[in-house]
């Protein structure tokens, strides 16, 4: 019991952070009109390559000597940034399209 | 004034992108721009994490970051810029398979340095589970789109076998938690597993449902995420993992709702108990004869029509058709007819996917109607035009309880004068079942490429 009570309060921050920020993911897709569901899922899922900075920390921080962990780390900031940069263009694309209104 | 500069503060401005993005990415005004300031927000992230980092970095490590980088940029956009619209889902499913892959790969490097700490390791490990089932799952769901693997794939009880499963890898994940274990061999005999899971989860789902389970994988990358996040106390990677994370699942149910099934429902499949009947069900489903039409009497047909209602399914985009139907579009309406698009919300492979399709081609944005809206006009509609849909206007799912796609929402085209559906052959749709519309009075089929059909059409109709 103690371990759980230390454990919140010391990380109250981020718990406030994450229920939050549960609220705000809710709040947001709530009334999207169907047309819209693509692009959003897309953009979304551009915005999860944020798992992109964890692979740069992991190689910033990775021992100089370590040719496993860099070259799985390497491998990381590989696929994020796919994520990230193929994610937001092909979402872009998508949008271009419903511009293009007269 | 140093805090504007700092790491932190970066962090704060971009997860605020990301929240403004996704809220401006919901209103058809504002979307691109919305997408545009999160990729900004995240580009600052990413920048002030390499060039603010404190502490000492080999010179190497920074060339090594540097050039992965730059090879996922050129990949990314070269394949982004490159891929046909109509191979969009599958894209947005690699990609994401990318991200699940990246947070297991971290969680694997970091697991050595987390030996003992066991809310640490609980969470490394979570996101190697989560990561690995979301890169396997979304490498199978993006062959399933792009037809690699054509059939479900089920092993025998494969629910019983998969539950039991994720369940031996969480109790596994458990043991060597608390074991305080640093066995590499452990970690990736769970990684392993992991993807297996991911593999076997995916499998059995039938193609049909494909966007659904993008959209759930795409929330568990944003789980995953999110618990790297926690791992750094890192509030960028937690905001957005965590936002993706829940309006990912929101994005999940809508879909699911679209489609009137459930979750689990689509997950432990309904679909495949009911197929397992499908040799009964067929011998009474198949009844009286088709009529066949051509295209001259389709032309004839629509020319002298007041309103015709355009259907486009995924056969369409297949056949690069949709240039076709907007130039018959512009014709029929020179023509002083009225032409409308009804969209089913999951018509071709993802919800809005038709509309992006369309609206490629400059189809005005008026002109694409949503199922609600449209259904009540089919009644007063001269001439319904089914190019390349099937499933979404099956009249079984409003009077075959028996049905696998019983109590989906269709589009009520059997209410219209006359309907003509086009199709490349009698072969049935994706959920794999037959369709009665076609057997219907009203009812003549146009065999044929859609692309082929629709221009021998605009000929025929010119000439009149």
């Amino acid at each position: 019991m103690t371990e759980i009570a230390n454990f919140i309060s010391q990380n109250l921050q981020l718990i406030y952070v994450v229920i939050l920020m549960v609220f705000v993911g809710v709040e947001i897709i709530g009334h999207v009109p169907t047309v819209l569901h693509t692009p959003l899922m897309s953009g979304a899922n551009a915005i999860h390559g944020v798992i992109i900075i964890g692979a740069i920390l992991v190689m910033l921080g990775a021992d100089s000597n370590n040719i496993l962990a860099q070259s799985l780390g390497f491998v990381a900031v590989l696929l994020g940034t796919l994520n990230v940069v193929g994610g937001f263009v092909v979402t872009d694309r998508m949008l271009e399209m419903f511009k293009k209104k007269k | 004034m140093d805090y504007i500069f700092s790491l932190e503060f970066i962090y704060l401005v971009a997860s605020i992108t990301y929240i403004l993005g996704l809220k401006m990415l919901g209103l058809p005004e504002t979307a691109r721009r919305g997408n545009l300031i999160a990729a900004a927000g995240m580009t600052l992230a990413i920048l002030g994490t390499i060039f603010l980092y404190q502490g000492e970095v080999a010179t190497h490590i920074y060339i090594l970051i540097g050039i992965a980088i730059l090879i996922g940029t050129i990949i990314g956009w070269v394949v982004a810029i490159k891929v046909a619209m109509t191979k969009m889902p599958e894209l947005v499913s690699l990609f994401n398979g990318m991200g699940g892959a990246s947070a297991a790969l971290i969680g694997l490097i970091e697991f050595q340095h987390y030996t003992g700490e066991t809310l640490s390791t609980a969470t490394i490990l979570a996101g190697i589970i989560i990561g690995s089932v979301s890169f396997s799952g979304s490498m199978i769901a993006w062959g399933k789109l792009n037809g690699t693997i054509k059939k479900p794939f089920r092993l025998p009880k494969y629910n019983v076998v998969n539950n039991v499963i994720i369940l031996v890898l969480v109790l596994f994940a458990a043991y060597i938690t608390w074991s305080s274990s640093s066995s590499q061999l452990f970690l990736y005999i769970l990684f392993f597993g992991a993807l297996a899971y991911g593999i076997l989860f995916v499998l059995p789902i039938g193609g049909a449902d494909m966007p659904v389970v993008i959209s759930l994988l795409n929330s568990f990358t944003g789980l995953a995420a999110a618990l790297g996040g926690f791992l750094y106390g890192n509030m960028v990677m937690l905001t957005g993992g965590i936002l993706v994370g829940s309006a990912g699942t929101i994005l999940t149910f809508a879909m699911c709702e679209a489609m009137n099934r459930s979750l689990v429902n689509v997950i432990f499949g309904e679909f495949g108990n009911v197929s397992e009947n499908e040799n009964e069900s067929d011998s009474h489903s198949v009844k009286g004869d088709i009529k066949k039409t051509t295209v001259s009497d389709v032309a004839i047909l629509m020319n002298y029509s007041q309103r015709i209602i355009f259907v486009p399914g995924y056969g369409l985009a297949v056949a690069q058709a949709q240039h076709a139907i907007h130039e018959l579009e512009l014709l029929l309406e020179s023509k002083g007819i009225e032409v409308k698009y009804a969209i089913h919300p999951v018509a071709g492979r993802m919800p809005g996917h038709m509309n992006v399709l369309l609206a490629e081609t400059n189809v005005d944005y008026d002109k694409l109607a949503e199922m609600d809206d449209v259904n009540p006009e089919f009644q007063s509609t001269d001439v319904v035009f089914v190019v390349g849909a099937n499933d979404v206007v099956n009249p079984a799912a409003h009077n075959d309880t028996a049905s696998p796609i019983y109590g989906m929402p269709i589009l009520d085209v059997e209410n219209a004068k006359q309907i003509i559906v086009n199709k490349r052959s009698m072969k049935p749709g994706y959920a794999g079942i037959e369709n009665e519309l076609f057997y219907n009075q009203k009812t003549s089929m146009l065999f044929g490429d859609a692309k082929a059909i629709i221009q021998a059409l605009i000929t025929e109709l010119k000439g009149m």
